[in-house]
């Protein structure tokens, strides 16, 4: 079954006097549990189209559809709940609340949902213990070191239980070693049913994933696939 | 998401926000600290002030008419008032005959004279010449002793009643009754004290007077002075009735012709009442003003401070909004943070204003910061927190999400 049908989408930016064509129509499906990489050069187009598929940001022109839902007319408090509910994020830069700790980082989807505070910290420690940081639940950020900072991220990310996953460069802030071990998690996942996507710029962290696009000049270059 | 539950959430995040910026935010609720102060203080001066106003008018009976020379607040030329004949006890005695309505009257005159026991004197007492319809009419209570007789007062014998004030100049361990005391140079035994009466708006004592029968005044001190004449309607629900018949026989007697004014004045307590309130409506239109002002200049602050704020957080709305907050929820977290930032002022200002209003009870006069003063303090700086932080707030919640998650 197809989460993500996307048909003919494009982006353009009004820089005044110019238009900036971020995307010149693309089309994309992706499958349930699907593992996909999409992959381009910084310009390519590659992080408008993330933050489309995101629902951040609505197309200029084409359709989207997002888990049987139609998505690109929607207005802002819509997309916000279609975020909430449908899509986890995990960015390059963590993108965690500063102030308060991994356990209410982690809670914080949930409030969004307006989900009983009980239900929230029972769900919020379930997924982090899931990515290992059982022992972690009152540290701040600054107390975490990078990998456990991004684990805390996935963590809130899977709380909601979104049927997406979107990850922006998760690994441009780690080091290799670590890198290798958020990937591992994000397989686990995958093998755990879950649907991901990959937004990167590197060729090892690609692999990883079941299938690659690659994205140029706001187009889509090349489509590997699922790899079997 | 539920109302109260986000109301909950963003009080937790408002008060996290504050905490990690103290200094500031207390800066910036100064104003706000400044104006509740300000507008608790003077509602309660304003209280203390009724409250002396209110146990000052009970001396002027709220059922009683003075007929006199001229009115208490009159607003006209000195023309209209020059050539206004005394009340006389004729007038007294014509109004006593004529008048079905009043309960009772009694016609009074004063003056301030030099009263002397022994070797002590006391200057400036007020000497009040009357009948014995005196103490029914205007309701004297008596401390000791008693009122005169009617036959005392018709004899005009040197008798007299005290206040407390000349009791206590004089009588210090000593029962003033049957003591001769000296009015100028004429002797008067005491037959009774009054109560004390307090002052009349802390201007004046009512208890530094000496009353004495009228005819015994006329006789010592000439009867060359306008006369007050005092009438008790009974009830204030007639008051007005008697005012008129009053009127109408005062018209008769002194002859003023159809179409003139009256060239005489019937006062009553509530001309002290509208003078009264004229000036303390005055009183709260300049204390309004200055408090509002600085309430304005404190909301000021707070909006300026809420507009940092949210550009500096512009990240943060950014992760929120990613992870699904709406539009709606960005605002009423601001909005609760600048509510919360303005309460906190108004509680401070009270906190500033409770004892200094002790102090005034203590020290300046009688008051006591009223219930509603305070529910009013925390209505403002609520008012004022969702007015200054509302255009931050709905900045914030306009936000794009993309921007915002890239700014750094």
């Amino acid at each position: 079954m197809k989460l993500i049908q996307i048909r003919n989408i494009t982006r353009v930016y009004d820089m005044g006097e110019e238009k900036l064509y971020a995307l010149r129509g693309v089309d994309l499906d992706i499958e349930k549990n699907e593992y996909i990489a999409i992959m381009g050069p910084s310009g390519s187009g590659k992080s408008t189209l993330m933050n489309i598929i995101g629902c951040l940001d609505t197309p200029t022109s084409g359709d989207y559809i997002l888990n049987g839902k139609d998505v690109h007319e929607m207005d802002d408090d819509e997309l916000a709940t279609i975020r909430n509910k449908e899509i986890g994020f995990v960015f390059q830069t963590f993108n965690l609340l500063p102030r308060s700790d991994s356990l209410h980082n982690v809670e914080l989807p949930l409030i969004y949902s307006g989900v009983s505070r009980a239900e929230r910290i029972k769900r919020a420690e379930d997924a982090l213990t899931n990515v290992g940081l059982a022992d972690r639940m009152k540290h701040k950020p600054n107390e975490l070191s990078g990998g456990q900072r991004q684990r805390v991220s996935v963590a809130r990310a899977l709380v909601n239980n979104p049927s997406l996953i979107l990850a922006d460069e998760p690994t441009g802030n780690l080091d290799t070693k670590t890198g290798e071990e958020i990937m591992g998690l994000f397989r686990e996942l995958n093998e755990k049913g879950n649907t991901i996507i990959i937004v990167t710029h590197e060729e090892d962290i690609a692999k990883h994933a079941n299938r690659i696009v690659k994205i140029r000049d706001g187009m889509i270059e090349s489509d590997s696939g699922i790899k079997q | 998401m539920n109302f109260f539950l986000e109301i909950k959430e963003n009080i937790v995040i408002s008060y996290k926000a504050i905490i990690a910026h103290k200094m500031r935010s207390f800066l910036a609720t100064l104003g706000i600290v400044i104006g509740i102060t300000a507008v608790t203080l003077m509602q309660t001066a304003i209280e203390g002030i009724n409250r002396a106003f209110e146990s000052s008018i009970a001396s002027v009976g709220a059922d009683v008419l003075y007929v006199q020379k001229f009115e208490w607040f009159g607003a006209q030329d000195f023309e209209f008032y020059r050539n206004r004949k005394d009340l006389t006890m004729q007038h007294y005695e014509y109004l006593k005959r004529n008048s079905q309505t009043a309960e009772s009257m009694c016609p009074s005159v004063g003056s301030a004279k030099t009263v002397k026991y022994g070797s002590l004197d006391l200057e400036g007492v007020f000497i009040i010449g009357t009948t014995d319809e005196y103490q029914k009419t205007l309701g004297v209570n008596m401390e000791d002793g008693r009122f005169f007789t009617a036959k005392e007062s018709e004899g005009g014998n040197p008798v007299c009643l005290i206040g407390t004030d000349v009791k206590n100049a004089f009588f210090e361990n000593v029962n003033p009754i049957g003591k001769d005391i000296k009015i100028g140079s004429y002797s008067f035994r005491i037959i009774g004290v009054m109560e004390k009466q307090g002052s009349m708006l802390g201007l004046f004592s009512l208890d530094n007077r000496v009353i004495i029968p009228i005819h015994r005044f006329f006789k010592l001190y000439g009867t060359r002075r306008s006369l007050s004449i005092n009438v008790k309607a009974g009830d204030v629900k007639n008051l007005e009735e008697t005012k008129e018949e009053i009127t109408s026989i005062m018209r008769k007697t002194r002859k003023v012709p159809p179409g003139k004014q009256n060239d005489f004045g019937v006062n009553q307590q509530s001309a002290f009442r509208d003078t009264y309130d004229q000036l303390t409506s005055l009183i709260k239109i300049i204390g309004l003003l200055i408090t509002s002002l600085s309430l304005i200049v404190g909301s000021v602050g707070i909006a300026n401070i809420m507009f940092v704020s949210v550009k500096e957080r512009t990240k943060e709305i950014g992760i929120r909004k990613a992870i699904g907050a709406k539009r709606r929820t960005i605002l009423m977290q601001f909005l609760v943070e600048s509510v919360v930032i303005c309460l906190l002022g108004g509680v401070v200002g009270l906190g500033i204003a409770f004892p200094i209003s002790l102090i005034i009870d203590a020290f300046v006069l009688p008051t006591a910061m009223p219930l509603w003063v305070v529910v009013l303090g925390i209505f403002i700086s609520l008012m004022f927190g969702v007015l200054s932080g509302f255009f931050p707030a709905y900045n914030a919640a306009k936000m794009d999400p993309v921007d915002s998650l890239r700014y750094e």
